[in-house]
């Protein structure tokens, strides 16, 4: 499964595509560094956000296609660890990335020193969560032809509270508050998503097989 | 021998043949509890002291957005049910759920930004409810577009049923979340909480309206239950029968 | 109708109905499979072929009457019966950005076991291109190059197996099976071909069609 990941060239779009529309955020509203500095939290979370939903589309759609999906729900296994390692996959072709790469990007936007740490680390936490409950979306959509817009409307609304905790975390860091429990929360949905997502991405997956 | 109830619970033909008795009569008490409701509450009640007649929105704004929340658990758990228990039923009673709920989700939006509008002197502030209820709208959404986007009918309801059951565990955290967002994002700029003390002259009427909101959901959930059972089984004999009886 | 082995039960069907979007495709279904018996499903295009296929690997719960694995009903045979189960379907299961050798690794064999199948199957020299450079009759012997591994399965249910592959790979598939059969393995499949295959038995889904449904498929047609 890593082998399969591993020849994909697809790798570097979401990575390119954060960056390429962060590039373009200070042209579209000025580059003053005091407005630039106060939206680059939330600007960051939300492109890191798009760029895991973007890259999550092709989650099982390769092995949907050529039958391997089909395989793997054969095998007496459990899904669910499969599930889990593919998600697992994707977030380090994802969101290890954009979390590393963040430092960089918050230089670019002005982002206050005292936001970097917190930055990386409420990234690092909060795109494994997105990788695993994208996958419940990329599970749901993964019979259907064209499910680009339709897998993002199934899995914003589920986004919602990582997006939430993970901007605060960053501007609670900003402005010299006490972020841990912000990153204690984003661990905690973390685990969460880790018990729970694979398991309805694992459901999901066979109800789109029954195809 | 205990299950046997139950199955036949599940029998789309017992539903429709046992539900076609109860409709006129839900929607006789609807129509007279929310005409009563409606006159008291518009008529009959008091002006608020503060907000003056523009409060009287909450006579439906309130009732719709009970129901909006209740009609995603409703939704959720009929699906649940489904899926464990693999009840067509159900699945029936999942998918006519999802658009009722969501145009009470809307309505619920809808007439709290028009009243938002006198009292805030403005049509939406990004506050902890009404970001929450914009989320269920999207969530609601999601299901009926994952529903309609999956063309095996069976595989579009156990699709959208794990959605929505995925999306029952989300509400609370995003509740909580946004909740949480919201007092760290605008420390009280407006008090939203209605006072807790409601004058029962205003209450009665109220309670009226929300009864009558739930037999309106229930008569509107069973009328649409009942269509889609019948398109569903057209096939079948009974859905023959019932067709050849109502024309 | 009824085919019935000598042989301990395998696989059993009884009274099997399916059924795809309200429509029924067949009802009343009974069969057999024994150890070392084979079973060639026959029937139209649209006749449910695949459906029943996919409704013995469990992989749909839209169905009516028993489906038993060695004497156990579905869905608690289910398990067992997968752990015992080689299945081929449509899709071949073969991954395009690996190459032949890395598809059989992918499946549990050995290096020297994988190349010993690639090599029964005509693909020596291509172990090492990758999947999507080779040709539609290549990719299918790659997936059913798993026939060939050492310490195969005992039930074989192959969908299709012979699409696309030539006389040759015809005649080396039907060895295998024979030789399959003779260990005591057994094989259900799916084919529009005639099959060279010492006592294979037909199901034909045609005979178990729904009175009063008309068939929508617009008459057999058959590709070779």
């Amino acid at each position: 499964m890593l082998l399969a990941l591993r020849k994909r060239a697809d790798i570097a779009n979401p990575l390119l595509f954060f960056v390429t529309v962060l590039a373009l955020l200070p042209l579209g509203v000025g580059p003053e560094p005091d407005l630039l500095a106060k939206m680059a939290p939330g600007m960051i979370w939300v492109m890191a956000l798009l760029a895991t939903m973007l890259s999550q589309e092709s989650l099982f759609r390769g092995d949907f296609e050529d039958g391997t999906l089909e395989q793997l729900a054969l095998l007496p296994q459990p899904l669910y660890f499969a599930v889990l390692a593919k998600s697992l996959v994707h977030w380090i072709a994802t969101g290890l990335p954009l979390a590393l790469l963040s430092p960089l990007l918050a230089l670019m936007l002005n982002l206050p020193t005292e936001g970097y740490f917190c930055l990386f680390v409420s990234l690092f936490l909060g795109t494994a969560s997105l990788s695993l409950i994208g996958a419940i979306g990329a599970a749901l959509t993964v019979a259907l032809r064209r499910p680009g817009l339709l897998l993002a409307l199934i899995v914003m609304p589920l986004y919602v509270p990582v997006l939430i905790f993970g901007t605060g975390a960053v501007q609670a860091a900003i402005d010299g508050y006490a972020y841990s429990a912000q990153l204690a929360i984003l661990a905690a949905l973390l685990a969460a998503a880790a018990a729970l997502a694979p398991l309805a991405a694992a459901g999901a997956i066979r109800i789109s097989l029954d195809n | 021998m205990a299950w046997q109830w139950f199955h036949r619970l599940g029998s789309p033909r017992w539903f429709y043949q046992k539900t076609s008795g109860w409709l006129p009569w839900l929607a006789l008490v609807s129509i007279v509890l929310l005409a009563a409701g409606t006159v008291w509450g518009l008529g009959f009640a008091p002006e608020d002291a503060k907000q003056g007649n523009s409060y009287r929105i909450i006579f439906i704004h309130v009732p719709a957005a009970f129901l909006a929340l209740a009609g995603y658990y409703i939704m959720a758990i009929s699906g649940a049910i489904g899926l464990i228990w693999k009840m067509k039923l159900s699945f029936a009673v999942m998918r006519a759920a999802a658009p009722i709920g969501a145009v009470l989700t809307f309505i619920s939006l809808f007439t709290g930004a028009v009243w938002g509008k006198p009292t805030w002197g403005t049509y939406w502030v990004w506050d902890a409810r009404i970001t929450s209820m914009l989320i269920l709208l999207f969530l609601y959404i999601g299901v009926m577009a994952l529903s309609q986007a999956v063309s095996r009918e069976q595989v579009a309801d156990k699709a959208s049923a794990l959605l929505a059951l995925v999306g029952t565990v989300n509400i609370p955290i995003i509740y909580k979340s946004v909740d949480w967002w919201f007092t760290l994002h605008q420390p009280a700029t407006i008090r939203l909480t209605e006072s807790s003390s409601i004058d029962p002259s205003m209450f009665y009427p109220l309670l009226i309206m929300i009864i009558g909101f739930y037999c309106l959901y229930a008569w509107t959930l069973l009328t649409h239950t009942r269509t889609l059972l019948l398109r569903r089984e057209i096939r079948t004999q009974w859905a023959q029968q019932e067709l050849a009886g109502e024309n | 109708m009824s085919v019935t082995n000598k042989s301990p039960a395998v696989l059993q069907v009884r009274d099997l109905a399916c059924e795809r979007d309200g429509r029924r495709l067949f009802e009343g279904l009974d069969f057999t499979l024994g150890a070392g018996a084979a079973i060639q499903v026959k029937g139209g295009n649209g006749a449910g072929k695949t459906t029943l296929l996919r409704t013995l690997i469990g992989s749909t719960s839209d169905y009516s009457g028993e489906i038993l694995w060695r004497g156990q009903v579905f869905p608690q045979g289910l398990r067992a019966m997968r752990e015992a189960l080689l299945y081929i379907g449509h899709r071949g299961g073969v991954r395009g950005g690996l190459t032949p050798l890395e598809n059989l690794t992918w499946y549990g064999a050995t290096k020297t076991s994988a190349l010993e199948a690639l090599e029964r199957v005509d693909l020596f020299g291509f172990e090492d291109s990758l999947c999507n450079s080779l040709s539609a009759g290549q990719n299918r012997r790659v997936a059913l190059a798993r026939m060939f591994l050492p310490q195969a399965p005992c039930l074989w249910i192959l969908d299709e197996p012979l699409t696309a592959l030539d006389v040759a790979g015809v005649a080396a598939l039907e060895k295998q099976m024979t030789t399959h059969l003779g260990g005591g393995g057994s094989l259900l499949l799916t084919s529009h071909q005639p099959l060279n295959i010492m006592g294979l038995n037909f199901v034909d889904l045609s005979d178990c069609l729904v009175e009063e449904s008309f068939s929508d498929t617009g008459g057999e047609h058959v590709f070779n």
